[in-house]
């Protein structure tokens, strides 16, 4: 086994949670993929600690978790007011933006 | 003494302050105070003659250096004046009418309302003027010279109402313009051949052959070309008949008697370049020569009094611009004329200007007739004036006029003999056009009509203040040229400033005396064998092209029109129509290209959260690109 | 877990690893799929957690410890589960179309993913990863041991940076769902006076499923003249597009029954044909599973929404002339 076994997977699964952040319309399944692209680096970060023999990845990886619980918080607490407002979890009901 | 030349300015210029700044509390005295003023000054320009007169011929020149205008490097530019007899002689003419015509508006404009800004106006005139004269070298003098045109401008179309005299001050004010470039060029070119302006340094220079004939004929040719728009000679003649259309009292002041002579005064002061021209003098003469002619024929066939009168002004400067070209021959003379001419123009402006106060602002003189009896104080200062400019033996006309037909002679060959022709049929001209205003006017049955509102005109002698300065105008065109020529006095006064020569005349100054006399005569006889002799007409017959023409002032506006105007508006249109056409094309053919474009691209900012974040990620992935290949290379 | 400490511990990896790896590897890269590419939230919400708790392992195959546990006990424990919640919250069962509006969206994801991946694969084979130096020196003194000491010292600003933005989320969270209350409660009669003044529904609403043959909560209630109810579903289900329509049969059976009667009793049938209600009901045919949105734009919920709101007072109205 080498590092590059599971940053080839911490690579593959960072690009799938991409495609769905990308594709998916569901706020909350866009926050899942999201969170999976997060999940996927730590990956690579605990591969890494590994690799060079101290725990710095890893307390990489410790603070990735609390930014994405954080963000998590948020996140849902916007979905959550976004439903209230429009009755929609829709990603594109958002598009207010646009001209 | 020095002192003292900034004193000539000082009072005009704060009269002109007080009185446009000073607001409607001033209205009740504020003519008086212009009067004053202009007084004042005409005492300080007494007292400064009379300190002149007490010095040697060779150092009557006084300079006050006031202080360093533009010192930058090599460049200087300074407030400094120059009072030798030259400027003396201009600084008394216009002092003395100015103040004379001052005393005469406050009788003419008595009922105007907007009597004390005139004065204001007056004043800034009689500074600028002034200012014109007095100047040191010619930068100041193109200062003095834009003054008087804005003077003449605001005064011109003084009655804004009326649309003819707005259009009247616009027109002066653009031929003006066309001269003042000539100047402007004049001294920018004199600029770079001598390194100054002061009358001091440019004018020997050029006397010592500082510069090459070209440059010298260039320098020549603007200087005319602004003195043909200030003293409206042919081809920049068109504005003065129109200017008319101000107050008769800035026509007698501005365009009679001072402004117009500017143009005189710019050629006699820069002799020096134009003897160091030979070819700019001729064009002088030929200007001078072919206005002399035009403005008389003008004037003959005007029926309004006081644009018959321009024509006679714009002839008698065309005199002036003769003798003036004819170099130390005739400098002298043009001078002379100049003053004396100052003094029965104004007098015969003023005259006219009485007459129409009697006639309800009528002009047109076949409406006039037989007004000698009602207003006998006109008739007389009229009929002196009158007398003095045909050249009446012993009159001031007599004795200026004839000397520059003399110095015409003198120019000596075929020229001289031409030139001799040509001022002998403009002195016969002369005494028709004037004895056909005069019969017209003053004699014959009366033709009166009731203006456009009706009523009926009461001729009647116009108040004291306005009679006052007439007779003071009529003695002098009496007295002047039999004073000047006591002793050659004027001769002798001037000539150490500019110089005086004695051309080879093939006749003698008695014969040109007769022969102008004699064609004096004839025409005078002419003019009353057609106007005094029967009833005149009260419409003027259709008469001959030449007649039309002149009614026309010779096709002046017509030819302007279709020589500038005409091809300006072709130029215009066509410029337009590049600019809509391609200009245009190309600016709003950009535009909608980027509009286009743009219209594309905003589709790509469609306000989902997802197309931003595939931007994202398409940027993210190009970065990743960028880094490895340059981490490859 | 022993034998995987094992593992972790030793510097040169063990065939038993490359197995775990293998075997383990799909089903985390299978779970992600799931969560991409299900259709209900919650079966992502499931894959997802599926996928984490394998990362957990990896985590502890790899050493960290701590991480792992954490993975498993925050991530999977409380954060998904807090996802779940939410999913509860805005309607569990409520399957996202998956046909795409957005033109080339799916295009354009695809090679960005595409790209993106085969961008990093080749940024991985360019660097020089070499080989595991293991753990066992840095775990010497135990995984959480070694952490802690790190976390205290090293990245001790970090740490409490990441406290505050914690609390911080907190906050904001509770903030961004929190309605504040700026009026008084109105008291039962004020309320009462209300509603008799905007002429809402006074008495009850009809329960549904009464005069049906089935009783459940998603089937109107037959009004008197056969046609069913509006009134009588909750309108969240029918916002959803979970209202069971009542079956024709059944009406026609109704219908019978009413006309047997009717000829028993000796009186003129005067029972109408039953008619379907009104199309403000969402149109939904026997296939009551089938979503109402399914060939419609997003904007559809929202306006079959509004024209059940609307529907409603009016609706009333006529049962109330009746």
């Amino acid at each position: 086994m080498s590092p590059e076994n599971y940053l080839h997977l911490a690579a593959l699964l960072f690009t799938i949670g991409a495609c769905g952040v990308l594709v998916r319309r569901n706020a909350i399944v866009v926050f899942m993929c999201v969170e999976l692209m997060l999940n996927a680096g730590n990956l690579a970060l605990v591969a890494f600690s590994r690799m060079h023999g101290n725990l710095d990845g890893q307390i990489m990886a410790f603070f990735v978790m609390v930014v994405a619980a954080a963000e998590v918080v948020v996140g849902l607490a916007i979905i959550v007011m976004l439903y209230r407002s429009r009755h929609s979890a829709s990603v594109d009901d958002a598009s207010l933006m646009k001209l | 003494m020095e002192s003292l030349i900034g004193l000539l300015l000082a009072p005009p210029l704060l009269g002109a302050a007080v009185l446009l700044l000073g607001g409607r509390r001033l209205d009740r005295v504020g003519h008086w105070i212009g009067t004053a003023l202009a007084a004042t000054s005409f005492a300080v320009a007494v007292v400064l003659f009379a300190d002149l007169l007490g010095r040697d011929a060779g150092d009557r020149t006084l300079t006050q250096h006031l202080y360093s205008w533009v010192p930058v490097g090599g460049f200087q530019a300074d407030i400094a004046f120059r009072l030798d007899q030259l400027s003396m002689t201009f600084v008394l003419l216009v002092t003395s009418v100015g103040t004379l015509i001052h005393l005469y508006s406050v009788g003419y404009m008595e009922h105007d309302e907007r009597r004390r800004r005139f004065f204001g106006y007056l004043n800034l005139f009689l500074a600028a003027m002034l200012l014109l004269v007095l100047a040191d070298n010619y930068l100041l003098l193109y200062v003095g010279w834009e003054g008087v045109g804005l003077a003449s401008f605001l005064l011109i179309g003084f009655w804004q109402h009326k649309p003819s005299a707005a259009t009247a001050a616009k027109k002066a004010f653009v031929v003006n313009r066309v001269g003042d470039i000539g100047l402007a060029i004049a001294i920018l070119v004199m600029f770079t051949t001598f390194g100054t302006f002061a009358f001091g340094e440019v004018l020997p220079a050029a006397a010592d052959g500082g510069a090459t004939e070209t440059t010298m004929t260039l320098i020549g040719l603007m200087l005319l070309l602004a003195a043909c728009g200030k003293s409206a000679q042919v081809p920049l003649q068109s504005w003065l008949g129109d200017a008319m259309e101000g107050p008769t009292p800035v026509s007698a002041l501005i365009h009679a008697a001072t402004m117009v002579t500017a143009g005189v005064y710019l050629i006699v002061r820069s002799g020096a370049i134009f003897e160091a021209a030979p070819d700019a003098q001729t064009a002088v003469i030929v200007v001078g020569a072919v206005t002399l002619i035009f403005g008389a024929i003008v004037g003959c066939a005007k029926d309004d009094i006081k644009k018959a009168l321009a024509g006679s002004t714009m002839s008698q400067i065309g005199y002036m611009m003769l003798a003036a070209g004819l170099g130390p021959i005739g400098f002298v003379f043009a001078i002379m004329h100049l003053v004396t001419h100052g003094f029965f123009k104004a007098g015969l402006f003023l005259g006219a200007g009485s007459v129409m106060h009697g006639m309800n602002d009528e002009v047109d003189m076949r409406r006039y007739g037989g007004l000698r009896r009602y207003m006998p104080i006109t008739f007389v200062t009229f009929g002196l004036g009158y007398l003095a400019i045909i050249g009446f033996p012993y009159l001031s006309g007599f004795f200026s006029k004839d000397e520059i037909i003399y110095a015409a002679f003198g120019r000596g060959g075929t020229q001289g003999w031409i030139l001799g022709g040509v001022t002998l049929l403009g002195a016969g001209l002369t005494a028709y056009y004037m004895t056909r205003i005069m019969i017209l006017t003053f004699f014959g049955e009366k033709r009166w009509q009731p203006d456009a509102a009706g009523h009926e005109p009461h001729p009647h002698e116009s108040p004291r203040t306005m009679t006052i300065p007439m007779i003071v105008l009529a003695v002098g065109s009496v007295s002047a040229g039999f004073l000047f020529n006591l002793n050659h006095a004027f001769v002798d006064w001037l000539s150490p400033v500019t110089g005086i020569a004695e051309g080879d005349s093939p006749v003698s100054h008695l014969t040109v005396s007769i022969a102008a006399t004699t064609v004096m005569l004839i025409g005078v006889a002419i003019a009353w064998w057609q106007y005094g002799r029967r009833p005149v007409p009260e419409h003027a017959p259709t008469g001959r092209w030449v007649t039309r023409a002149a009614r026309r002032d010779l096709l002046q506006d017509d030819f302007n029109h279709a020589a500038f105007v005409l091809p300006g508006n072709y130029l215009t249109r066509g410029l337009v129509y590049v600019d809509h056409k391609l200009v245009d094309g190309v600016v709003n053919g950009t535009a909608a290209a980027f509009g286009g474009l743009s219209g594309r691209l905003r589709r790509v900012q469609n306000g989902y959260a997802r197309s931003y974040a595939v931007s994202m990620f398409g940027g993210a992935a190009l970065l990743i690109a960028v880094t490895l290949l340059m981490r490859a290379v | 877990m022993s034998t995987l400490t094992a593992l972790a511990a030793e510097t040169t990896t063990s065939g038993g690893e490359a197995a775990q790896f293998w075997i383990l590897a799909p089903i985390a890269v299978a779970g992600g799929l799931g969560t991409v590419l299900m259709r209900r939230a919650v079966h992502s919400a499931l894959c997802l957690a599926g996928t984490m708790v394998i990362l957990a392992l990896f985590y502890l195959a790899n050493g960290a410890y701590f991480l792992g546990v954490v993975q498993i006990v925050v991530y999977t424990g409380a954060v998904m589960m807090l996802f779940l919640f939410v999913l509860m919250l805005v309607g569990v069962s409520a399957a996202d179309s998956l046909k795409e509006t957005l033109k080339g969206q799916r295009l354009l994801a695809a090679a960005c993913g595409l790209g993106l991946g085969i961008l990093l694969i080749a940024g991985i084979g360019q660097a020089s990863v070499g080989s595991f130096t293991g753990l066992a020196e840095a775990n010497a003194d135990g995984n959480v041991q070694g952490l802690a000491s790190l976390l205290f010292t090293r990245y001790v600003v970090a740490f409490e940076v990441t406290g505050v933005l914690l609390t911080i989320a907190a906050v904001g969270a509770t903030l961004l769902t929190h309605r504040e209350r700026i009026e008084r409660n109105k008291t039962q009669r004020e309320q009462a006076e209300e509603r008799v003044r905007s002429g809402e529904q006074l008495p009850p609403l009809p329960a549904p499923g009464v005069y049906a043959r089935h009783n459940a909560v998603d089937i109107p209630a037959l009004l008197p003249d056969g046609r069913p109810s509006d009134l009588s579903v909750n309108p969240t289900l029918r916002e959803r597009g979970q209202v069971r329509e009542v079956h024709r049969q059944a009406l026609a059976d109704l219908a019978a029954i009413e006309r047997r009667t009717a000829e028993y009793q000796g009186r003129a049938v005067t029972v109408t044909p039953p008619r379907r209600a009104g199309d403000a009901a969402p149109a939904t045919d026997e296939g009551n599973d089938t979503p109402a949105a399914e060939g419609g734009g997003n904007g559809d919920h929202g306006d079959n929404g509004d024209n059940g709101r609307d529907n409603g007072p009016d609706a009333a109205g006529e049962e109330a002339r009746r």
